[in-house]
């Protein structure tokens, strides 16, 4: 297998989780006993960390509030930013979290049910964190993108549909 | 009042109308087709392209360009054709913008054709070709391949159908209907053809970023061929820009200045939103032109090897984005297949004689659609095939 292969099975199924082995097989030109061995290795390697369904929660009409917070904080001695990064990232509420360049070290993506929730959250777990100097938080008013998927309604084919 | 009674052109009269015209009338009062009849990308264009071509608008760029087209544009071209292919082509006497391929190859056709002149075209091939030929007052000479020698032209075939008043050849690589590409050795056989018979050679090179395997090869790069070639390329399949009509011809200067005659007087110009995007396509496009081109080549592989599972054998197409099965086993002849297979499974594809008679007992299919309409058309094909 070459390591274009492997790229193709990977952006496959990042880009949808379901199709079968056998079809991975087809389209980047390997059995399908390959694929599934591939597969396996991935998630062996962690190279895979999991499946899930990209999901549009507005479109079902549940409450569900994403907040981006600014992070700074103050470098522990020896462990730089990984100590207190991993001890966000213990937290439930915290949905995502990266450490940046530019003016703020971490960004924090937070989800919770209701405003106030997440800003208790903030207020009461986050901030009071060791380390922690100031943080900024922005809640989501919409979302028109996620994962590379445009969320509004999908476009039709105008295409004709034979052509020469 | 009453009609004028005088017959029309009788040559263009006697042009059959293209076989995919009468089939289109029957699909497109039908819901729920699966379209693989297209010759087109799915994928709209890039849209940092297109805001490009928007800004343009918005700044009132709206306006003639140059005849020979934008020079900032012909400069990428001439730059493009360069990195590409080696090849160098001065923007401000070689290179043509055109609408499209399709005019491009018109005005090729008018440039260089006395009435009664030979064109020799291997088949099948893109429906315009013989069409072109005729109502540029030449004689089109089809030369046929078959799926034996994997849809390739063979150069003593070519040679065969040579007589004194051939004045061209015409060739596109990769191929419309069948994804054959052209290897170096044929196309330089066929240079040689050329040489030794004082031809000219219409290179159709529309599919060229659309390859699977090995990398394009340029007619206009063989050794002399620069001086005998005119290079017919565009922007519509590579950067999925086909409705922004805009294309471009590279020739030697003395029948590039032919061309531009007929073009200011027919066309003018390339529309200017179209020049603006295909300027934007050249400086920005790259990314896009290998995104698409990857996801092409797993759909490709996907539908081939569904096609040769079903029993529909198919060569593996080397360039462009169609399959070219063969429907002979079913015993129904290209039209039949295509009609039944359109009424009682609604997938659309298209005959293969519609490109030239050799086509009969192929269909074109396109893999430029979603995976999942790729794999509901194999089922619909699976059942239609089982109830034969």
């Amino acid at each position: 297998m070459t390591n274009e292969q492997e790229i193709a099975i990977l952006e496959i199924l990042e880009h949808n989780a379901q199709v079968s082995p056998a079809e991975i097989a087809a389209l980047v030109g390997l059995t399908a006993e390959e694929v599934e061995a591939a597969i396996q290795r991935f998630e062996e390697a962690k190279v895979i960390r999991g499946y899930g369904a990209l999901v549009d929660w507005d479109r079902l009409g549940t409450d569900r509030i994403y907040a981006f917070i600014d992070v700074r904080v103050r470098p522990q001695h020896d462990v730089g930013f990984d100590a207190i990064g991993q001890e966000i990232a213990l937290f439930d509420e915290v949905h995502s979290l990266y450490l940046m360049s530019g003016q703020h070290d971490f960004l924090v993506v937070v989800e919770g049910r209701t405003l106030r929730e997440v800003a208790t959250f903030v207020a009461e777990k986050l901030a009071p964190l060791q380390g922690v100097e100031s943080t900024a938080t922005s809640f989501v008013l919409k979302k028109y993108k996620l994962e590379g998927q445009i969320l509004g309604e999908e476009g039709e084919d105008w295409r004709l549909p034979v052509a020469p | 009042m009453s009609r004028c009674q005088r017959p029309l052109s009788q040559t263009v009269a006697a042009v059959p109308p293209s076989g995919i015209r009468r089939f289109f009338e029957l699909v497109s009062q039908m819901e729920d087709v699966i379209a693989l009849g297209v010759g087109e990308p799915d994928f709209p264009t890039p849209w940092s392209i297109a805001s490009e071509a928007v800004a343009g608008l918005k700044l009132g760029r709206t306006s003639y360009t140059s005849n020979y087209g934008l020079l900032s544009l012909r400069r990428a071209i001439s730059r493009h054709l360069q990195r590409l292919y080696q090849v160098t082509y001065d923007p401000e006497k070689e290179l043509l913008v055109t609408v499209g391929v399709s005019e491009g190859l018109d005005l090729a056709l008018r440039a260089i054709l006395n009435p009664g002149d030979e064109v020799v075209v291997p088949q099948p091939c893109y429906v315009s070709y013989v069409p072109g030929v005729i109502f540029a007052g030449g004689v089109p000479v089809p030369v046929e391949t078959s799926v034996e020698r994997g849809f390739v032209v063979s150069p003593e075939q070519v040679e065969a159908a040579l007589t004194p008043r051939t004045k061209a050849l015409l060739i596109g690589h990769p191929n419309n209907p069948t994804g054959a590409v052209l290897p170096e050795t044929t196309l330089r056989t066929l240079a040689e053809l050329a040489e030794g018979h004082d031809l000219l050679v219409i290179s159709d090179e529309i599919y060229d970023r659309l390859r699977y395997g090995t990398p394009h090869c340029c007619f206009a790069s063989l050794p002399g061929m620069k001086e005998r070639t005119i290079l017919l390329n565009g922007f519509s399949k590579a950067y999925s820009m086909t409705g922004w009509r805009v294309g471009y011809a590279a020739a030697p200067a003395e029948i590039l200045a032919l061309m531009v005659k007929i073009h200011q007087y027919t066309m003018l110009c390339a529309p200017i939103t179209g020049q603006l995007a295909a300027l934007e396509a050249l400086r920005w496009g790259e990314n896009a032109v290998r995104r698409m081109v990857r996801e092409y080549d797993r759909r490709r592989r996907f539908l081939v090897q569904g096609l040769n599972r079903l029993g529909l054998e198919c060569l593996e197409p080397q360039g462009a984005f169609y399959a070219f099965p063969s429907i002979r086993r079913t015993g129904l002849s290209s039209e039949e297949f295509c009609q039944r297979l359109l009424r009682e499974e609604r997938v659309a594809v298209v005959p293969g004689n519609a490109f030239g008679p050799c086509g009969e007992g192929h269909v074109r299919m396109t893999y430029a659609t979603s995976l999942d309409h790729l794999r509901e058309a194999l089922v619909r094909l699976e059942r239609f095939l089982s109830r034969l």
